[in-house]
């Protein structure tokens, strides 16, 4: 198949809508508003529904209305956008609905500034909203994998009955690279559960099922436990023999990809474990890592460590682990490589 | 006469206090539904409020929307689904006050959904707390000297504000006899006829007795509506056929 040159956001944007989304309701906020003008012109093209919301509260909550109703629907936001969307995320995780969201991380708390960042990881890994639920998160770290995580999120979505978040940054999201789409899907939206008038059975309600479940608590648990078992995605680059493991996803494992050539080039053992899925975290990507490693290096585009409490609970805390903060920086090479080798000096 | 049949989407007693308006609303939903052959195509976005207790009697399709949002939640349905019968059943606390936006949103949008608002003037669920729709000198849980205008403002009154705009159907009642429970009912037909010929948004605010948390019986309370709550909100239909009519 053909490459084709694409921005990460229209790339992931029309790997929706050939993964069957036929509904997206979202609001205009940069970085992420080129997915809102792409599905804008798209969405109707292929028989599906565009709708600019009044907010993202109305945006989302669309959207939950769509995924009941069984079609497979999208919204995107960034930062403040991404506060607002949590009420609503909570509420289509509890009904167990499928859906996929995207955050194109942009920097700061409050208003912050639209340059790309890594600060929303605890909201989006831990739980935005209220109560207890989790998203599967994914972290695309190329134009090429913002297209295949988002068919993956749509599939993964459906098979748990469970919302995905996109997790991408302002710089994965403006870049330009070549991709391979893949073939547009054709989705039956009449799933047994979806809304769309009991016609003769039973009603269908679409609430949190902790009503309905019984031994809810155990239930909720073993759902997320069998994610965690089965779906923890990362690369990992060297860790074998590596001294020092990088630990970093999308835009700053591509810098740390670099810091590792650079760094084996003079002689250093530098290797890179890439989270793909962010939640599940890839603990067993921990298990091919060299059992001497003396330190691992959490490298994150924030000004207060994230990723590295990841880290610290995957590895046991068995050596030192430290954390590499960009804050509103892209970091060079140079530098990660310099820190990496204060962890082994100490 | 004409026999008292309980509709068949009452699928359970409702769990409404006695003398609630919300009881008497969802049986005329459901008469009308059934009435117009929609029970097996409706599916209902239902509120946070005493309305949301509807989960436990209501028999169609139906999901529970996030406090305020359930305009947006139907829209949602509606827009992926043309074919169903979309009602949001809203409490004036809810569509009014949290989900202005939402509420509004969907008419400017001419959505094509039924909206119902149960004006009771309070926040039933919570127990008893200030509305947008409390009446000035009225006496709830947050406003214990009597709702003050000057600095929370007049009763909402969002058919004057939706009225203006291009609707397909506008109508208000109220439940304070049973000539006003008929109108109600027939408000809420053209409502639902109004959505399945595709005419647009379409509401029907009724006011509507709080029993419990107005500290009244169910009889003061019916009064109370006629005497006090009706003269704030006029009743009548405002808008038919995407037209202005004059109430
Ligand atoms: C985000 C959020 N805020 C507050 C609440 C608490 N709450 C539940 S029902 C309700 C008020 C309902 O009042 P109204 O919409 O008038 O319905 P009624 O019970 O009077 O029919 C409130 C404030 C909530 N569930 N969610
Ligand atoms: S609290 Fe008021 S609105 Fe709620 S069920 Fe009781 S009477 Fe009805
Ligand atoms: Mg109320």
């Amino acid at each position: 198949m053909a490459m084709k040159l694409m921005k990460g956001n229209h790339a992931l944007a029309e790997a929706a809508v050939r993964a069957g989304c036929r509904f997206f309701g979202g609001y205009p906020i940069t970085p992420q508003t080129e997915i809102l003008e792409y599905l804008s012109a798209r969405l109707p093209e292929v028989g599906g529904v565009f709708l600019q919301a009044e907010s993202e509260l109305g945006g989302i909550n669309m959207v939950y209305g769509a995924a009941a109703a069984g079609c497979r629907a999208m919204t995107s936001s960034s930062g403040p956008g991404f506060s607002l969307l949590q009420e609503g995320i909570s509420y289509i995780a509890s009904a167990e609905l499928p859906a996929v969201f995207v955050d194109v991380q942009r920097y700061g708390s409050g208003l912050g500034d639209i340059f790309q960042a890594q600060s929303d990881y605890f909201t989006a890994t831990r739980c935005g909203g209220h109560g207890d639920y989790k998203l599967l998160v994914y972290a695309p770290a190329s134009v090429q994998e913002s297209v295949d995580l988002t068919m993956l999120a749509f599939d993964k979505a459906d098979e748990y009955r469970n919302p995905a978040l996109l997790l991408s940054d302002a710089s994965i999201a403006q870049m330009m690279e070549p991709v391979e789409l893949p073939e547009m899907r054709d989705v039956n939206f009449d799933r047994p559960w979806a809304m769309r008038g009991k016609h003769g059975g039973p009603n269908k309600r679409v609430s949190s099922t902790m009503y309905y479940i019984e031994d809810f608590d155990a239930y909720i648990k073993a759902k997320y436990d069998a994610m965690i078992a089965r779906e923890q995605r990362w690369e990992s680059v060297r860790v074998e023999d590596a001294d020092v493991v990088l630990v970093a996803y999308g835009v700053s494992a591509r810098i740390c990809k670099e810091a590792v050539a650079l760094a084996r080039e003079r002689g250093m053992r530098l290797g890179l474990l890439r989270p793909i899925s962010l939640w599940p975290f890839p603990v067993k990507g921990f298990e091919s890592v060299n059992p001497d490693v003396r330190g691992y290096l959490a490298v994150e585009l924030s000004a207060l460590p994230r990723l590295r409490d990841d880290v610290l609970l995957a590895t046991g805390q068995r050596v030192p682990t430290e954390s590499f903060l960009g804050g509103m920086h892209i970091p060079e090479p140079s530098a990660i490589i310099e820190k990496a080798a204060e962890l082994i000096a100490e | 006469m004409a026999e008292k049949r309980t509709p068949a989407l009452l699928v359970e007693d409702n769990r409404y206090c006695p003398g609630c308006g919300h009881g008497i609303i969802n049986r005329i939903l459901a008469e009308v539904l059934e009435e117009m052959g929609l029970a097996d195509e409706a599916v209902v976005s239902l509120a946070v409020g005493c309305g949301g207790l509807m989960m436990y009697s209501f028999g169609t399709d139906w999901i529970q929307a996030p406090h305020g949002r359930a305009a947006a939640v139907a829209t949602g349905i509606k827009r992926v689904r043309p074919e169903t019968c979309v009602i949001a059943y809203q409490g004036d606390g809810d569509a009014l006050a949290i989900g202005f936006s939402e509420t509004m949103y969907a008419a400017i949008r001419n959505e094509n959904i039924t909206t119902i608002i149960v004006n009771n003037g309070i926040y039933g669920m919570t127990g008893g707390q200030m509305a947008p729709t409390t009446l000035p000198g009225q006496k709830t849980a947050t406003s214990p000297a009597g709702r003050d205008a000057e600095t929370t403002g007049l009763p909402l009154d969002v058919i004057a504000f939706m009225k203006e705009r291009k609707v397909g159907y506008l109508a208000r009642g109220a439940l304070h006899s049973a000539k006003e429970i008929n109108k109600v009912k027939k408000y809420i037909r053209a409502a639902v006829e109004n959505q399945q010929s595709g005419g647009g948004y379409a509401l029907v605010e009724i006011l509507s007795p709080c029993p419990t948390n107005w500290h009244m019986t169910p009889e003061a309370a019916m009064k109370h509506i006629e005497a006090e709550v009706e003269p704030r909100y006029p009743l009548g239909e405002f808008v038919k056929n995407g037209v202005k009519v004059n109430a």
